[in-house]
């Protein structure tokens, strides 16, 4: 039989293109959440001094070789305690969103995919919790569970929930509606088998791309928490609780506010583009298929 | 036909809510397929084609209203507990869609997607699945398939993609094919390959299949038997040998006139059907061809003619004025 469909030359050149389109900007910042994450990671290892030993003779000392980024009001070391108040951000920051994204990817799917009465509650409820004001239910929960690193996250995650819902919920309406799923039930795949082998997969990547950028907003709320002072504990560090300290003497020592608030900001941004990257990829595609 | 029908559906309807009221989508439809026979149903967009090859495998939308029964190998589908409908499906039936753009998943390889229907259904283990799955993608005329495996169905072309999910459709070695338009979004120089793919492992299986189209053209080689739909209802039911050289029902012969002939001169106008279906949520008292048929009467606008069997041999049809055979070409 004579089938020719000349396609080979296509099929095989797609995936390096692809490849190109990441760019430096990309890799930049995949490289400082690298970097910030294994210093976070690595801290307890790292030839720094402790983000807590206070050097009552070198307050507000500039960079030096001693204090590569100088010190704070309390003469502590600031790399130190920007490393350490990685750890924080990072924490709260992934893991609360990790929170959002499997609660929630999980609440979206479901609803997405049974509709009726599953859906109706979850839609509910999830526009019960965007409706609660987020501040107030955070002061609320913090203040009578106490200000621990634990309590935060969970608190943002589950505040973060909502957004993963809707998220998941609606790709998974559109690719219901898709014949791959009605073929897989037609080949007699059972619910869960088409929820984790079919949708999964596509849910995911639109997922993926939202937690990051989950992950930069969580920074932020978790600075604007300490920033507040309703944030982790002191003498714990932390980059909103350290802007906050710095801003006491912006006008001697503008470095102790600004540091922590350029390395907030990069890894916020770093976050961004990542996440931006990963959208930017996964949205044309449903035009393409 | 000696041996009880594969496939019996009985009296089928299908009724849907819309905002405009009860859609009656599948009005009392009566079917049957042997093992190893084909079976054409033919008909325009919305005449319940499709919502009939839904009813068949118990696929119907959620708020869908079926009636009647479906007989598949001695069990009736519509009472069937979904854990049952769902061993029989696979192994028993399967479906070929219309559309193989959206009919494969997108992010997984065809590897994953043949290799585990094989695995679930055939309970294969991993290296024997992944053998036949380069067999079955052999068989369905793909080449080099052990690199095909490892591709996405955004890499393959749209025949090929059709091929694929015939392959993945076959590999539960089904009683019953259920084809839904299988070339009408494929080119047509692929549409013949593919309708000949089907043809050949219909054959070579003894698998019962249902092709669904709407072009005449497409079952006159390759069924045995055709049923015509127009607004829900089967309007003419023959062997497709009588059906082509016997025609009754008015509106096959208008489906038929409506196709392009090669040797009609350049720039002659297509006769077309005249008019649109009847809305389905309003349903006529007469015959529902009645306002786009030429021979119709007060009779047809009165009342609605039953699927009779026809004085010729094996044909039923449901219409008050007839063509008689000599008429088919003035139509």
């Amino acid at each position: 039989m004579a089938v020719l469909e000349i396609d080979d030359d296509t099929a095989l050149v797609a995936p390096v293109a692809k490849r190109r389109k990441l760019g430096g900007l990309f890799l930049c910042a995949v490289a400082w959440i690298l970097l910030i994450g294994l210093a976070a990671v690595f801290a307890a290892f790292l030839p720094i001094a402790s983000p807590t030993d206070m050097d009552m003779l070198g307050k507000r000392a500039p960079p030096s070789a001693a204090h590569w980024l100088g010190t704070d009001s309390l003469g502590r070391d600031m790399l130190s305690r920007l490393i350490y108040g990685a750890r924080v951000s990072l924490t709260v920051g992934l893991l609360s969103s990790v929170i959002g994204v499997t609660v929630g990817g999980a609440l979206g799917m479901l609803a997405g995919y049974f509709r009726g009465r599953l859906e109706t509650f979850t839609v509910g409820g999830v526009d019960v919790l965007l409706a609660f004001p987020p501040l107030v239910f955070l002061l609320a929960v913090l203040a009578y569970l106490g200000q621990t690193v634990l309590n935060i996250t969970l608190v943002i995650g589950v505040l973060s929930i909502p957004a993963f819902t809707r998220v998941a919920r609606a790709v998974t309406l559109s690719l219901s509606e898709r014949e791959f799923v009605v073929a897989a039930r037609a080949l007699g795949a059972t619910h869960s088998r088409i929820l984790l082998r079919e949708l999964l997969p596509n849910v995911s990547l639109p997922l993926v791309a939202f937690f990051l950028l989950g992950v930069a907003v969580t920074i932020v709320v978790e600075g604007a928490l300490s920033f507040l002072g309703l944030g982790v504990p002191p003498p714990a560090p932390s980059w909103g609780s350290m802007i906050a300290e710095g801003r006491e003497s912006l006008d001697i020592a503008p470095w102790l506010a600004f540091l922590p608030a350029g390395t907030m900001f990069i890894t916020v941004l770093a976050f961004n583009i990542v996440g931006d990257t990963l959208r930017a990829l996964t949205d044309p595609r449903p035009g393409a298929l | 036909m000696t041996n009880p029908p594969l496939l019996s559906v009985e009296g089928v309807s299908v009724e849907l809510p819309t905002p405009r009221g009860q859609l009656l989508a599948v009005d009392k439809v009566d079917l049957e397929v042997a093992a190893g026979r084909t079976l054409g149903v033919v008909g325009e967009s919305g005449c319940g084609k499709t919502m009939l090859s839904r009813a068949i495998l118990q696929l119907l939308p959620k708020k869908a209203a079926l009636s009647g029964r479906i007989m598949f190998d001695g069990q009736d589908m519509v009472q069937l507990s979904p854990e049952a409908l769902r061993r029989l499906r696979g192994p028993s039936l399967a479906v070929v869609f219309q559309n193989p753009m959206t009919s494969l998943n997108p992010v997984l390889t065809i590897g994953t997607q043949l290799i585990e229907t094989l695995q679930a259904h055939m309970g294969m283990a991993a290296p024997a699945a992944a053998k036949r799955g380069i067999e079955l993608l052999a068989a369905v005329g793909i080449p080099a398939p052990e690199q095909r495996l490892r591709q996405y169905p955004h890499q393959l072309s749209g025949g090929m993609r059709q091929r694929v999910a015939i392959a993945i459709a076959l590999s539960c070695e089904p009683k019953l094919l259920i084809a839904d338009e299988p070339t009408t979004a494929l080119d047509v120089t692929v549409q013949a390959q593919i309708l000949d793919l089907l043809a050949r492992e219909q054959q070579r299986r003894h698998m019962a299949m249902i092709l669904i189209t709407h072009d005449l053209g497409v079952v006159a080689g390759r069924t045995d038997e055709v049923a015509v739909m127009y607004a829900g209802r089967v309007v003419e039911r023959a062997p497709t040998t009588t059906l082509f050289s016997h025609m009754r029902m008015p509106y096959t012969a208008a489906l038929l006139a409506a196709i392009p002939k090669l040797d009609s001169p350049p720039h002659t106008a297509l006769p077309a059907i005249a008019g649109r279906p009847p809305d389905p949520t309003r349903p006529l008292r007469g015959c529902s061809f009645a306002p786009r048929c030429s021979r119709a009467d007060d009779r047809c606008q009165a009342a609605k003619p039953p699927l009779d069997t026809a004085d010729h041999i094996g044909g039923q049809y449901a219409c008050w004025h007839p063509l008689q055979p000599a008429a088919v070409a003035r139509a």
